[in-house]
């Protein structure tokens, strides 16, 4: 076995920097452009989407953190910085996420399905008694409390997990390693609960009359795929660049597992959803996938099964393809893409019905988060060594092999 | 001509049988087999073996419980007794999906066992085979074909790289009956 240097640091390159700025740039540019071309809509429904992704990645890495330590797992150990860094960014990405609906419920260009005033008002035309029924949850205050409660409880916990590693770091022993332990459990049953009210704020009331308890797992589902994708992503661009020497087949193969089969486990999560709707056909429920089934979203419909399901099972049922890092890096991007498409889904036909499209606004928003949470991510990963030095199961992750 | 069939060299400690297995390689004695009481690792690449071929015939099952499920909730809910549920028609194709998803996992999972109890040689009556009884308890085993190699020179060469036991047998397999 190589002798690896384990003391190596991430560098983040000048060059690196330069294109996440660019792209940075170009995203505040399209949200301005959007919101000056009379597309406010438009770009708040791509900006919820874009916060919503970043913020469900950062936090997917301190859940993959979290499920690492709970289930004593050593095989990941030496790439554990990774998702530990897509933590660290997680209170900017729900800054951005409350900034972004913050702003969109004060401008009334989001969630106007619940909050728009004239709904709950019993002289107003539009009134809807199935909407005032529910405001006693859904209004702007304690919706708002909701959100920022549950990225900052978030936030507290990588803080604490982050303090415990960087400590072992310096101390070595047991210790932080049992503390973190502990804190993971707690975090994980937290978490638990309050993902699935998240993805029901954030995403699911936009279509405030429809409701599905399915919902919360299939954006858990989501989130954590893209979490893992971006993980070995990024992992596999890292050691194209000559880090992470000592990541070897078998750590992608394990990853690659993860990938194929949260991929089925989100396809389950989604039939689940479609299959009892479309098999119980009452009228308030089958309307989501009415809008969904129409001549303008169908192909897209269509389109998010073959991406987000059929891809994954065909390219990464056989072994091979898992441990290819080539496949790997064709396969996550793939997903992320995907993904993306399935949230587009789930936002668009919400917020701009008919009139949603795919064009300079979708690209642009894209890319700017793109490069914020590049930036962001690289430039935590930078501060500190890639190897939790001092971690109990290092050796076994170095020796990983399967 | 020698009645000896299989050279089986016991050990009694794994990495004393490891480098055992370097040793008959760097002389160009083949190898028929190693048994051990558990798993080592590493033992695969060493030996060459190859990768089981049984997801190739768990795909096939899944593939035929597909296809079978398919079939028959075709036949009996279009062809035989079309009903009205829920004004679907009576083709409803995601309504096939949960029968076909659960008998693909059902026609894997059996026709994996089955596959592998078949190439074991493991049915109910079947007494097990193996090449030595201690390879399941204690010893290591390394088992080289008489006919293809010379037996002084692999008693030597067993004999340097520290097996505790060579043993000479004229059958390939005892059976549990037998002792």
């Amino acid at each position: 076995m190589a002798n690896f240097d384990l003391t190596q640091k991430y560098e983040f390159s000048s060059s690196a920097k330069r294109w996440s700025i660019i792209m940075i740039l170009l995203g505040v540019a399209t949200v301005a452009f959007g919101l000056m071309s009379g597309n406010a809509d438009r770009t708040f429904a791509n900006l919820l989407l874009n916060s919503y992704y970043m913020t469900g990645i950062c936090v997917a890495g301190l859940f993959f953190i979290a499920v690492q330590f709970v289930a004593n797992a050593g095989w990941s150990t030496s790439l554990i910085r990774v998702p530990s860094a897509f933590s660290t960014v997680l209170p900017w990405a729900g800054l951005i996420l409350v900034a972004v609906v913050g702003a969109g419920l004060a401008t009334g260009h989001l969630y106007q399905n619940w909050a728009n005033p004239a709904l709950t008002d019993h002289n107003s035309p539009e009134f809807s008694e199935l909407i005032k029924g529910k405001s006693g949850y859904l209004n702007t205050p304690f919706f708002m409390i909701r959100i920022v409660g549950f990225l900052l409880v978030w936030s507290l916990f990588m803080r604490v997990l982050r303090k415990y590693t960087l400590n072992e770091d310096l101390v070595g022993g047991l210790l932080n390693y049992n503390k973190s332990i502990k804190i993971s459990a707690i975090f994980l049953v937290v978490f638990g609960f309050t993902s699935a009210i998240f993805a029901f704020d954030v995403i699911m009331s936009l279509e405030a009359k429809w409701f599905s308890t399915m919902f919360a797992w299939y954006n858990f589902a989501a989130l954590w795929v893209c979490g893992l994708a971006t993980m070995a992503l990024t992992i596999i661009l890292l050691k194209e660049k000559g880090y992470f020497g000592w990541v070897n087949e078998s750590h992608m193969h394990d990853l690659g597992k993860f990938i194929f089969a949260f991929s089925i486990f989100w396809t389950y999560v989604w039939f689940s959803q479609f299959l009892l709707i479309y098999y119980a056909n009452l009228p308030e429920e089958s309307v989501y996938f009415q809008e969904r089934w129409s001549d303008h979203y169908f192909i897209w419909f269509c389109l998010n099964i073959a991406i987000n399901f059929v891809a994954p099972v065909l390219i990464l049922m056989s072994r091979d393809s898992k441990r290819n890092f080539k496949m790997m890096k064709i396969v996550t991007i793939l997903i992320l893409c995907g993904h993306w498409l399935d949230y587009y889904m789930m936002i668009m036909p919400g917020t701009m019905g008919e009139k949603s499209g795919f064009g300079i606004i979708e690209i642009g928003t894209t890319v700017g988060f793109i490069g914020t949470f590049a930036y962001l991510m690289l430039n935590s990963l930078s501060k500190e060594p890639l190897v939790p030095k001092n971690h109990p199961f290092l050796n076994e992750s170095l020796h990983h092999e399967i | 001509m020698s009645k000896v069939k299989y050279i089986l060299g016991h050990f009694d400690d794994p990495d004393v049988m490891m480098s055992g297995i370097d040793q008959l390689q760097k002389s160009n004695i083949a190898i028929e087999d190693v048994f051990t009481p558990f798993p080592i690792h590493g033992i695969e690449n060493k030996l060459g073996v190859k990768r089981s071929r049984l997801p190739i015939a768990a795909f096939c099952f899944g593939l035929l419980g597909t296809i079978t499920a398919f079939t028959m909730v075709y036949y009996m809910l279009v062809i035989d007794w079309p009903m009205n549920i829920g004004g679907k028609p009576a083709f409803a194709f995601p309504d096939f999906i949960p029968v076909m998803f659960e008998l693909t996992v059902l026609f894997a999972a059996y026709g994996m066992v089955f596959t592998f109890f078949y190439v074991n040689h493991l049915f109910p009556g079947r007494a097990p085979r193996v090449m030595d009884l201690r390879a399941t308890n204690d010893r290591f085993v390394i088992a080289i074909d008489a006919s293809l190699n010379d037996i002084n020179s692999v008693d030597a060469v067993l004999k340097e790289a520290g097996a505790i036991e060579i043993k000479h047998n004229e059958r390939k397999y005892i059976s549990y009956d037998e002792e």
